[in-house]
């Protein structure tokens, strides 16, 4: 009796919350706890689909650690070299571009906030079909045959299909497309800050652009800075699948443009070595927890 | 008002943070921004004008951007081709605007009800809940495509139209802002209402619902581009043909082993790659507003 009156008191209490809490609740156990968990367990055996999994310890990282040449060669340092220029670099971009919007009257800074944002509105799939025809290999190509009137180029050059280019490509592409939410976050964030603390900080003898900003914008919107340093960070590694997209193969050429992302499909789709590639995400997901806890870091507001 | 009383009082209303009006000290931004704002417009740019290039305009050497004779060749070839296997195009478009009509619609319920919940109510669970859906904020879903694709073959989800749905609902950045805005809802209007008898439906409905019309706006945005954009699901979780999407379609035009060289499939791919583009911008540019105002209350302490 008194269990049931309990409950009842609770249901009453706290119960609505739950139930307005739980379609959410559901999808989000469903399609994300679940699939973490899964993943961790997952990276622990051998699974190739037809068999039931089989426990291997820790073998699947041992073997990504020593026994993965490309992986090792190729893929840590692509991801590497594309997150450090794509997180922190567009990131700062980001930043440095809010803080010039914020000093222009609202409907200039709405136009131009437009502009800087409406790249990251387009697809990667839809915009492959664009950069294939920039950065066409032959003399049609828009990039060869610019640069062939220039005369900086002889014969055309097979950009997309080039060890060599297909990195910086793909880093530009996605710097152009990196201004999305994060940044309007910050504009936001900077809008928001009252005259007052900068006429305050003027009196007491801040008086330059830079003083300016490390020691009242940015602190004045901590937490606008670490909304758009994890939005920052999820799209970096999200954005992944772009060399694959731009070259139209994976792997990409010679590994060139291969992340990690890329891996885990090559290993869990093409040759359906799923416990491995659980492993490799596990691995991806530790990154983005240790850069996002790095930005917590810096700012955390307190 | 204080703020531009103050401001006025001080002279500097045009110089600084969020000036009222021109100033020569804006000079230098302008020059930056406008080089900068040309260079990135151009592929969105290129987008139109290929488009609507006739197929000598867009194979002709030496290559030019702009489009001389401008026509609408290209979309009808996109009308009246069909994919390899027998689809017509207007099927995927179909599919895709249902899909992403249902996902915005589906989204906007589901993510308010629980940003009201975290929000609004007390109970015991609320503050643990809310750290770790900030927690997942950082979840990369192409990470765990694998164990994903596990889950929704155990549920029978494969080849079915929810599939497209529900793994967009579960979105954590959607619940994060909705609650930071609801947030602002003064706690005393709520409580008012419950005096009055109000039910937590009436809460939700009549208060809340009203109040937070920015904030909905911007997670419609949110997921019309997710949904939208996304080729993933029909790709790894669709395989018959007439359940796929536009944006899938389109990807097997650029993709390397199918027939975009050929002089029709550039064309069509270039109208494609306008069909995607227009309804994002469009959406956008009405609801930007409301995005801003969102955003401002997008902090994560």
């Amino acid at each position: 009796m008194d269990v049931k009156q309990a409950l009842r008191r609770w249901a009453t209490k706290e119960g609505n919350a739950y139930a307005f809490l739980s379609a959410y609740a559901l999808l989000f156990v469903v399609f994300i706890v679940v699939p973490v968990l899964a993943a961790f367990l997952l990276s622990f055996t051998f699974f190739d689909t037809i068999q039931l999994p089989r426990w291997v310890g820790l073998r699947n990282y041992i073997a990504l650690l020593t026994q993965d040449d490309i992986f090792m060669r190729y893929v840590l340092p692509n991801t590497i070299q594309f997150a450090v220029i794509v997180g922190p670099g567009g990131y700062a971009l980001a930043f440095f571009l809010a803080w010039v919007l914020a000093q222009l009257p609202k409907l200039p800074r709405t136009i131009f906030a437009l502009i800087l944002y409406s790249p990251s509105m387009t697809s990667g799939v839809a915009m492959a079909v664009i950069w294939k025809v920039l950065f066409s290999g032959d003399q049609t190509g828009y990039l060869n045959s610019l640069l062939m009137q220039l005369g900086l180029l002889q014969e055309p050059v097979q950009w997309l299909q080039s060890p060599q280019y297909l990195m910086t490509i793909m880093i530009v592409v996605t710097l152009w497309s990196s201004m999305g939410i994060g940044f309007l976050a910050m504009l936001a964030g900077i809008l928001e800050i009252s005259p007052e603390l900068y006429e305050a900080a003027a009196l007491d003898g801040v008086n330059s652009r830079w003083q300016e900003i490390f020691y009242i914008t940015i602190p004045s919107m901590k937490p606008q800075m670490l909304f758009g340093a994890v939005m920052a960070i999820v799209g970096t590694f999200q954005a992944g699948a772009i060399g694959v997209t731009l070259s139209g193969s994976n792997p990409t050429p010679q590994y060139a443009g291969q992340l990690i992302v890329n891996h885990i499909e090559d290993y869990g789709f093409l040759r359906y070595e799923m416990g491995y590639a659980a492993a490799v995400s596990v691995v991806l997901l530790l990154m983005v927890l240790f850069f996002t806890r790095l930005s917590n870091r810096l700012f955390a507001s307190e | 008002m204080k703020r531009t009383w103050f401001r006025s009082m001080t002279g500097i209303r045009n110089r600084g943070m969020n000036p009222q009006g021109f100033h020569v000290s804006q000079l230098k931004f302008y020059l930056l921004l406008v080089p900068l704002s040309l260079l990135m417009l151009l592929p969105i740019v290129f987008i139109f004008a290929n488009a609507f290039k006739p197929p000598d305009e867009l194979y002709a050497y030496p290559p030019r951007f702009w489009v001389m004779r401008p026509t609408l060749k290209n979309f009808q070839d996109l009308f009246s081709s069909m994919s390899t296997s027998g689809v017509p195009v207007s099927r995927y478009l179909f599919n895709s605007v249902v899909v992403t009509v249902v996902t915005v619609a589906a989204s906007a319920v589901v993510s308010s009800l629980a940003a009201f919940a975290l929000s609004k109510k007390r109970f015991r669970l609320k503050q643990a809940l809310f750290t770790i859906n900030t927690l997942a904020l950082m979840f990369v879903p192409i990470a765990v495509s694998i164990p994903r694709f596990l889950v929704i073959e155990k549920l029978g989800l494969l080849d079915t139209f929810w599939v497209h749905v529900l793994p967009v609902l579960a979105m954590p950045v959607g619940v994060f802002l909705i609650k930071q805005f609801i947030d602002g809802v003064p706690d005393e209007i709520i409580e008012a209402a419950y005096m009055d008898g109000a039910s937590d439906v009436r809460v939700y409905w009549s208060i809340i619902l009203p109040m937070i019309k920015p904030a909905i706006a911007t997670i419609a945005i949110l997921t019309f581009q997710a949904a939208w954009n996304n080729a993933e699901t029909s790709t790894l979780y669709i395989n018959q043909e007439s359940l796929k999407t536009f944006v899938f379609y389109l990807s097997t035009l650029t993709s390397s082993s199918s027939g975009a060289n050929t002089v029709a499939g550039q064309g069509i791919a270039a109208a494609s790659a306008l069909i995607m583009f227009i309804p994002n911008l469009l959406i956008f540019v009405i609801m930007q507003s409301q995005v801003m105002s969102t955003m401002s209350r997008s902090g994560l302490k």
